[in-house]
């Protein structure tokens, strides 16, 4: 057996990936979120269906503001698999 | 397809050394700006009173447009805001969907995305300067108590971020996933070990239609929207006074 087991390359890389995969455990809670915009939008267009359009947009762009968190998200995780730049510093 | 070994766009020309170059988002974003020129310049060259053909689909965009204007702006500030939103909306569209033709679309070049959302900070600080005056837009960092004005000013930056990342983090999500379907449908077709490629045709068509037709109109729409509710914002704040 010869030691290290496990370059710090290799380290870093198996790191990067779980960090990745637990960085998109906030979609859990974007669902939820947008989730619960679509049920109030459903709510309010049972209740007054001639503002039907105007919901739809309110809904559309609050489901937009609420993904925004999810993105910054995915950028974090496409930047640590794809273009990890912890490696650089290993110097 | 757009390939999953490297992030960045593609560089197809380079002068000087490779210190100035045009990758191909810049290219295809030339193309879709030209050919909305092409459009423009062909709709309205010979105008009728009785709109046909060309000139009644122009119409048709430019209606939508002022239509789409009128819901969020005060109205008489339409006439002033329409070209730019329905410019910003439309390059945004078809520069969102240039993945449909195969190619890497346009805005999931980050480039492309802060220049958009940099544009629209300009805008929406010069209407705030036309509706305050210049002494007034200085004066409202400081407005409910001075100490106070670096947390304005850092909500002001944070929006054209948080609007490039936004459009760029939906549209390069989805070339991603649709890079990873074409390459898991190659390997089925190794795996298989035949020639003819293996359910190309059907499986991306209904991926292709969420990432390439859908997100496009969807994020443009949003782009637009945002925009239009901060200058609305800060238009609204001077009839306020």
């Amino acid at each position: 057996m010869n030691f290290p087991l496990v370059t710090s390359e290799g380290f870093i890389l198996g790191m990067s990936a779980l960090a990745a995969a637990l960085v998109m455990g906030v979609a859990l809670a974007i669902g939820i979120g947008q989730g619960l915009i679509g049920m109030k939008a459903v709510e309010g267009v049972s209740r007054q269906p001639e503002a039907k359009s105007d919901i739809l947009q309110t809904m559309v762009v609050g489901q937009a503001v609420t993904e925004t968190t999810g993105i910054f998200a995915f950028i974090i995780a496409i930047v640590l698999v794809l273009a990890n730049p912890l490696i650089g510093m290993l110097g | 397809m757009h390939s999953t070994d490297h992030l960045g766009p593609r560089i197809i020309m380079s002068i000087f050394d490779g210190k100035i170059m045009i990758t191909e988002t810049v290219f295809f974003a030339l193309i879709v700006a030209a050919a909305m020129i092409v459009f423009a310049l062909i709709s309205t060259r010979k105008l009728e009173r009785d709109p046909k053909g060309i000139q009644l689909i122009a119409e048709i965009i430019v209606d939508l447009i002022y239509k789409m204007t009128a819901s969020i702006i005060p109205k008489k500030n339409v006439e002033g805001y329409a070209p730019y939103i329905g410019t910003l909306f439309i390059f945004c569209m078809l520069a969102n969907a240039t993945g449909l033709l195969g190619f890497r679309p346009v805005t999931s070049d980050v480039n492309t995305a802060f220049a958009l959302s940099i544009v629209t900070f300009f805008v929406i600080q010069g209407s705030s300067i036309y509706s305050h005056g210049f002494l007034g837009w200085i004066k409202h960092y400081g407005d409910p108590y001075p100490f106070m004005a670096p947390i304005m000013i850092i909500k002001d930056i944070s929006l054209p971020i948080s609007l490039a990342f936004r459009l760029f983090g939906n549209i390069t999500g989805g070339m991603i996933i649709m890079a990873f379907l074409f390459k898991a449908l190659h390997s089925a077709t190794d795996g298989l070990g035949i020639t003819i490629p293996f359910l190309h045709y059907m499986i991306p068509l209904p991926a292709n239609l969420f990432f390439d037709v859908f997100e496009p109109v969807l994020q443009s729409f949003i782009f637009t929207t945002l925009t239009m509710a901060f200058v609305s914002m800060q238009l609204a704040v001077h009839e306020d006074h």
